[in-house]
């Protein structure tokens, strides 16, 4: 068993407050989020959180029951990264001038999918969207050349075996729900002792 | 054209009336069937205290003297009665008072609604007068907290507070109001209770498939062994758990908070798990061959070092809160519901047995600690009183029928070793938290939880300091509540660790008292100090017989251990029986 790179899925109700509800069961454990992400899901009035932490699948695991425990949670899974396609966003700020004056520049750009957001006399800003190597890599390329600013966004991450919530969200609403609904992902799955 | 639901709706309109914020609050305890509130005012809370003073007949509301004993109160409140407790506090201080109280509900899953006042909305984050983020401060050890800023949203949060506190396994809610909301007039149409929330499943369908393997596991057992917790008490499932035990004839121990949901003499009743539980539930763990976990979350008190913990064993888990299952030990078969449901559905499983071999070894191992441990602490050959003979005596004179509320320290582990329990909700202590100073106020509120049952508060000289101003309260309103002072001059368990595993290095814990007697008398309770045995006795039944409080103090030897006992480290079948052993 080793740590790994695991991604996080919240459906949750939109509810002030619950950001911290969710992060403090990260900090009580003295777990570090790598990226967290809220927004909108595909359905309506259901929040969506993407967490990324890197860690081992049984701590992962019983994190997700704690999150799944709060009041205003409606349901959490866990990916590894070979099971969601996912994607960060990374903003570069060059000086217009560099990409002006090396053509070498420009072609190192296009290279890598960099697209130019704003262009202006003084800076030029370019988005990248991919995977955290693609978005380091070039930082790297663009170093020599006087990269001004540099940002990256959280993960946003879909799940490939996911049939969306819009199902999910309509039994959570009957009283006596099915047992799709209140299944618990978890109780199937178990093989190791846990120590956390 | 109206439609039906229109003609609904007008017809609820002319209902509605315009009542205040403050005013919606008690409307929503009255429909909740609340009587009684623990509770302190103060600046940000003053509107709902000016509606309460309406409400003054049809609630009850019993002015602690700190808000840590509203709160308390309010935990031996619902711990005594089944149901949710209530406390009213104030914004800033008076909040914040109350997070240990939410902390111990929360570990020890006790239904608590509290609601604070909160400075005018316009003034949050702006650092006003007696301004806290209670919200924030408060989100780690509630099960759900909510802060209302418009009257409007008072009845249908409160209903939320109240489902969701006494539902699934319960806990503590803390709602804060906000001042502006609480003196808002609005248009009040009724209050309607919350049952169903979609984010929320307090109640999980069972799938008959992990009963079915939990009976096959069960009937194939030689050495079945049931351990429960206080889920059995909080789910009402007592009738339902006895039915279980004494159809699969199996040996049954309890946790601490688990203590009493079966009466104390169940010939199938073992005693109880932990650190300083009996010699055979805890050194038996390790030779089960099935251990049917009921209702309990295997603390670290229980389960000492969790990997020698019944390796050899497989386990069935059955729990209201699927957190719980594998979260330390991994079970075998995990069963998630309702113990109220699982277990009949588990007792027609399973085969009517008796494993009178397998119960001789519990008996055998409780002959070993009768010798090594009881006998001396019972009846000591020492001149000097010891906790164990005061709380045998008290068994003999209440017969088991007191509830007894309990501190935290070596008194607990005493009087939950020791004390004889007929009936449920008969032991309330603080178990997960630890909360010292919790005995006093619990105990008024369990008087008012149950008025017909004799309260005895056993508390240690330590304990009794933090809360003390409590006896305010018991002067003020006059619970009848009996307060037992097992008085050793030390923080006693602090000093049994420093003694044992700390080479008697004394460190701060030679703790001085007032003359507890005097005190009392000066909140005019009646009581008395014993330190002789030919005393005892008929002090006991002074307090007991008492009309109203009585203070008794016990002076017990000083330098007394509590055992047998895991010291901490250590596998459950490494328990020790005397201080050699170790």
């Amino acid at each position: 068993m080793q740590k790994q790179e695991y991604t996080i899925t919240v459906y949750t109700e939109n509810q002030v407050g619950l950001l911290n509800r969710i992060a403090i069961i990260f900090s009580r454990r003295k777990i570090n989020i790598e990226s967290l992400n809220t927004s909108p899901s595909e359905v309506d009035s259901v929040h969506r959180f993407t967490i990324v932490i890197n860690e081992f699948e049984e701590v992962v695991r019983k994190l997700c029951r704690q999150i799944e425990k709060q009041v205003d949670v409606l349901k959490a899974y866990y990916n590894t990264n070979d099971e969601i396609v996912w994607q960060e966003l990374a903003m570069y700020k060059v000086p217009t001038e560099v990409i002006q004056e090396e053509v070498k520049v420009e072609r190192l750009l296009s290279q890598h999918g960099a697209k130019a957001v704003v262009i202006r006399k003084d800076y030029t800003v370019f988005e990248v969207s991919g995977h955290r190597e693609e978005t380091d890599k070039l930082i790297e390329v663009l170093e020599p050349y006087g990269l001004i600013e540099f940002v990256r966004s959280g993960r946003v991450a879909i799940i490939k075996k996911s049939d969306g919530f819009h199902n999910k969200l309509k039994e959570f609403e009957y009283r006596e729900p099915g047992e799709h609904a209140v299944e618990n992902e978890f109780l199937d799955k178990n093989q190791e002792v846990f120590s956390m | 054209m109206d439609t039906l639901e229109l003609k609904k709706q007008k017809a609820e309109e002319v209902k509605s009336v315009t009542i205040s914020g403050g005013a919606a609050v008690l409307e929503a305890f009255l429909a909740e069937d609340v009587d009684t509130i623990f509770g302190y005012p103060g600046g940000a809370i003053m509107p709902i205290y000016d509606a309460l003073y309406d409400y003054n007949e049809r609630v009850k509301h019993i002015l602690v003297r700190h808000e840590q004993g509203a709160i308390h109160a309010a935990q031996g409140f619902a711990r005594a009665s089944g149901r949710t407790g209530v406390v009213f506090a104030t914004s800033g201080p008076a909040a914040t008072n109350l997070v240990t109280g939410l902390a111990d509900a929360m570990i020890d899953s006790t239904p608590l609604v509290c609601v604070t006042g909160q400075v005018f909305a316009h003034l949050l984050g702006t650092d006003a007068f007696q301004e806290t983020d209670i919200i924030n401060i408060t989100t780690p050890v509630t099960k759900w907290n909510y802060q209302v800023t418009d009257a409007k949203e008072i009845p249908a949060v409160l209903a939320k507070a109240f489902h969701i506190a006494g539902s699934g396994r319960p806990g503590p809610v803390l709602i804060d109001i906000t001042k502006n909301a609480q003196l808002q007039m609005f248009e009040y149409s009724g209050y309607t209770k919350c049952n169903h929330i979609r984010s929320y499943r307090p109640k999980p369908i069972v799938r008959k498939k992990y009963i079915e393997e939990a009976a096959k596991l069960i009937n194939e057992a030689k050495k079945p062994f049931v351990i429960f917790g206080q889920g059995v008490i909080l789910g009402k499932a007592e009738k339902e758990f006895i039915k279980f035990i004494e159809k699969g004839g199996l040996p049954a121990a309890w946790t601490i908070m688990g203590m009493s949901a079966i009466p104390t003499d169940h010939p199938l009743g073992v005693g109880m798990l932990g650190m300083h539980g009996n010699y055979g539930p805890n050194l038996l763990t390790n030779e089960c061959d099935v251990l049917i976990a009921i209702g309990m979350r295997f603390d670290d008190r229980v389960t000492g070092r969790l990997d020698k913990y019944a390796r050899q064993a497989k386990i069935i888990h059955l729990d209201i809160d699927p957190a719980e299952i594998d979260k330390n030990v991994k079970a075998t078969v995990g069963v998630w519901g309702d113990c109220k449901e699982t277990l009949p559905m588990l007792t027609e499983l399973i085969d009517q047995k008796i494993y009178p071999q397998w119960l001789q070894q519990f008996k055998d191992c409780m002959i070993k600690e009768e010798a090594k441990v009881m006998k001396e602490e019972l009846n000591p050959t020492k001149d000097e009183l010891t906790m164990g003979e005061v709380i045998n005596l008290l068994n003999e004179l209440t017969k088991g029928d007191a509830i007894i509320v309990t501190d935290v320290g070596q008194h607990q582990m005493v009087a939950c070793r020791y004390a004889k329990m007929n009936q449920s909700k008969s032991n309330i202590t603080s178990g997960g938290l630890g909360t010292m100073g919790f005995a006093l106020p619990a105990a008024i509120g369990a008087k008012y939880g149950a008025p017909e049952r004799t309260v005895v508060a056993v508390i240690g000289d330590g304990g009794i300091q933090m809360t003390i101003q409590e006896l305010g309260t018991i002067m003020q309103f006059k619970p009848d509540v009996k307060i037992l002072i097992l008085n050793n001059s030390f923080l006693g368990m602090v000093r049994q660790w420093q003694e044992l595993f700390h080479q008697n290095r004394y460190s701060f814990v030679n703790i001085t008292s007032p003359d507890f007697v005097q005190v009392a008398k000066g909140y005019y309770i009646d009581g008395q100090s014993v330190n002789e045995r030919s005393k005892l006795k008929g002090a006991l039944e002074t307090m007991l017989n008492h009309k109203g409080s009585y203070l008794l103090e016990v002076k017990v030897g000083k330098e007394n251990n509590v055992f047998p006992m895991v010291p901490q480290g250590r596998g459950v079948s490494e328990i020790i029986l005397c201080k050699e052993d170790l």
